[in-house]
């Protein structure tokens, strides 16, 4: 037996030892997703037993290094785990914007005592984490941020307004651009990390047309952050939040992988004409699940275009956004109900009207080609 | 999925080489079609693809070929789709020997394409629409043999074929796949008459009639009535090509757009600082990387002869035919008036999609098998 299937078998078996019956049922909404932090309380005792066990193992996060709270697995382990995990079907043990997102930039541009310090709660699920970038003036053209931040010898003085903060009103820390220069657009932006409960940090839910508010507008009135909460240097935060989208726009793209499967074997469709779109949709969203192996593969290996995560999220949001326009056709007049219980809660309008958002957060579908016309094709102008 | 191996990186690297020198469009394609080649290729070119080794890719180690499969042949299939280079290599190293390989035949014919010097045809289709289960053309026992009676079109390179691969209903009703069978025509025999067609794309396509044509039963591929299994495994692999040569012809069409983008002046800018044109290219990129993606998975999975393939051939020919379709209407638009002249090269994209986009089925063939593969 090789190494990689000793680790199969051995994986295996702790699974089966260690996850849940429950949580190997399907997930039915985001509800259900164990975001983690300091006020999270768990929605079973399954719930938290799965986490602790995982985050254990360093297996919340299982390719990043011991050292920081991870499995310390090679890529091709870290695949096999989560072929393993879906073989028995077992939902994620953590969903977390500190896994997804901050995570990989710390890693990147932090420095030692910040990893050892934030990677380790992320990776336990201790700390959730939101994300401050866009602004009410700073959406597609987010370089325009406004929210500033006054170096004051000792701590950093902020003030300003963020929107669209995703959990902003259950997060325990912020990973925020301010602007701490005026003279240059992108040269003039830091990152900062800072406790949601510093005084002077507020929220506001904003509720979505799908009846949800996974969203909140934040407002920051002279706050103080202290000065070593800063990630990268001073007016360089440019960089790491253009690498930190690339992780959210790689996520986000991801979406069109979690769709499940034939969405016509799903819908049955009857009637011809739309059976055939629907047969279209399936080819396209097979197609783009071989894309998403693809484009993984490639990213490990160094080989993917840097800018290839804004072609993945395009064209996974795109698709995602599809599916549940046939859904909404294929369902008819069901799908229309907003609180039955029979439609379990409206599911299908507010899933599909919440998929309106995906190809505008993480920079809208109109940006995504701007970036790989500019930075893929090379178009002049771009 | 797996990304390539080095072998694979250097197959590439030869094919991609050897196709946009030798195979160029202009030393290729434009040639034969301004002398009106009764063939629609060259024998010197396809005897090179011997010499090179790549007519062995899909032939068995034991008959001296290189024993590799549809992921090899489609690295060489996406060269021949950029360059436009009219072969035999789909139709006779892919699918030809896919649907003779481990029969007599096979021992009897693959030498020959294993040098370059043979050429086999496909005849599956009877009507325009791709049909493989449909197949009706009568074989009747007669004797120690079988007589043939009736019709087939869309027979690539039929009239140039040493060997026909013919399809023909020996029991079952059209609509079925047992009673099918597989036999091996040449084309000089009794009663068979070919009409060679020159194509949209200036290749050769025959339609050929069958009236009382006698075969010995040694002419018999494989099992009689049991010809859906190596008819089946030619189709896959000629689909799965086709796949491949499309996501050339995709890339070819878009690659000579882009260069036209960054040179063409209008209202004293360059085309290409235009977004609506940036947007229309960023999304066609996207589509053809794509397209790719699938082409590879099919061709994996029908290496590791994994139970999804077909499902998965099925998706890589539609998704390439459809982003093929893009690229090239997209190259003739963005051209403009020039992309509409015989001159320009682009139009040569245009109409080899319109080929390949049929070859083994076309995009709503392959829509309908994804569906009923997906049990709905």
């Amino acid at each position: 037996m090789t190494d990689i299937d000793t680790f199969r078998s051995e994986t295996r078996v702790w699974l089966e030892a260690n996850c849940p019956a429950e949580m190997r049922q399907p997930m039915r909404s985001e509800a259900d997703a164990c975001w983690g932090g300091r006020n999270w309380s768990f929605q079973s005792d399954a719930q938290r037993r799965w986490l602790e066990a995982m985050a254990g193992r360093g297996w919340t996060v299982p390719d990043w290094p011991k050292d920081y709270g991870g499995g310390g697995l090679s890529a091709a382990e870290a695949r096999v785990l989560k072929e393993e995990m879906a073989r028995i079907g077992a939902r994620p043990p953590l969903t977390s914007f500190g896994i997804s997102m901050l995570g990989p930039a710390l890693l990147k541009f932090g420095t030692e005592e910040q990893k050892k310090h934030y990677l380790g709660q992320i990776a336990r699920g201790e700390i959730r984490w939101c994300q401050g970038y866009s602004e009410p003036g700073a959406g597609s053209d987010l370089a325009g941020l406004q929210t500033k931040a006054e170096d004051k010898g000792d701590h950093w003085l902020v003030n300003g307004q963020k929107v669209w903060t995703s959990y902003a009103d259950k997060a325990d820390w912020i990973f925020c651009l301010v602007r701490t220069s005026t003279e240059s657009k992108q040269g003039g932006i830091s990152f900062l990390l800072f406790d949601m409960e510093t005084p002077g940090v507020s929220t506001r839910p904003i509720l979505l047309i799908s009846g949800n508010s996974p969203f909140c507008e934040t407002f920051f009135d002279d706050v103080k952050v202290p000065k070593e909460q800063i990630v990268g240097e001073v007016n360089k935060g440019w960089d790491v939040a253009k690498y930190l989208l690339g992780h959210e726009r790689e996520m986000i793209s991801g979406m069109g992988l979690g769709m499940g499967g034939s969405l016509g074997a799903e819908a049955k469709p009857q009637d011809a004409l739309l059976r055939a779109e629907i047969a279209a949709f399936d080819v396209d969203a097979l197609a783009f699940a071989a894309m998403s192996e693809r484009f993984a593969a490639m990213w490990k290996a160094g080989e993917a275009h840097p800018a290839s995560p804004s072609m993945m999220k395009y064209a996974g949001t795109e698709l995602n956004k599809r599916r549940n326009e046939l859904s909404m056709a294929a369902g008819g007049s069901d799908a229309l109900e907003w609180d039955s219980e029979r439609s379990k809660g409206g599911k299908a309008p507010r899933d599909w009207l919440r998929s309106k958002g995906n190809s505008i957060e993480g920079g809208t579908s109109e940006i995504q080609l701007n970036i790989v016309a500019k930075h893929i094709l090379r178009l002049p102008g771009a | 999925m797996s990304l390539l191996s080095d072998d694979q990186k250097m197959l590439q690297e030869t094919a991609a080489s050897f196709l946009g020198q030798e195979g160029s469009i202009a030393k290729q394609l434009r040639h034969w079609r301004g002398i009106g080649c009764k063939d629609g290729f060259g024998h010197e070119l396809w005897k090179q693809f011997g010499e090179l080794g790549l007519t062995g890719i899909c032939i068995p180690e034991s008959h001296g070929g290189l024993g590799l499969g549809a992921t090899e042949a489609a690295l060489v299939l996406e060269e021949i789709g950029r360059n436009l280079t009219p072969s035999p290599f789909l139709g006779t190293a892919v699918a030809g020997a896919r649907a003779i390989e481990g029969t007599a035949h096979g021992d009897c014919w693959l030498p020959g394409i294993l040098s370059g010097g043979a050429v086999l045809a496909l005849a599956v289709d009877e009507g325009p629409r791709h049909a493989p289960e449909r197949t009706a053309l009568q074989a009747k026992r007669q004797g120690n043999g079988f007589v043939l009676n009736g019709a087939k079109q869309f027979v690539v390179q039929g009239a140039s074929a040493d060997m026909i691969v013919t399809a023909a209903r020996t029991g079952g009703s059209p609509g079925e796949h047992d009673g099918i069978t597989l036999f091996a025509v040449a084309k000089d025999v009794g009663g068979l008459s070919v009409e060679n067609e020159a194509l949209v794309d200036s290749s050769k396509a025959a339609r050929l009639t069958f009236s009382d044509v006698q075969l010995d039963a040694d002419a018999v591929i494989g099992e009689v009535d049991g010809g859906w299994q190596p008819l089946s495994r030619a189709l896959n692999a000629g689909s799965a090509g086709a796949a491949a040569e499309l996501v050339g012809v995709a890339s070819g069409a878009s690659a000579m757009t882009l260069d036209y983008l960054k040179q063409r002046k209008q209202f004293g800018k360059l085309i290409g600082e235009f977004q609506s044109l940036q947007h229309r290219a960023a999304h066609l990129y996207s589509e053809i990387e794509i397209a790719r993606a699938a082409a590879f998975k099919a061709a994996q999975l029908l290496d590791s002869g994994d139970d999804q393939a077909e499902l998965h051939v099925a998706v890589a020919k539609a998704k390439a035919a459809d982003v093929a379709n893009l690229a090239v209407r997209e190259g003739v638009q963005m051209h403009g008036g020039i992309g509409m002249t015989d001159e320009h090269d682009i139009g040569l994209y245009m109409k080899r999609e319109a080929v390949l986009g049929q070859l083994f089925g076309d995009v709503y063939y392959h829509r309908e098998r994804v569906a009923q593969l997906s049990g709905y």
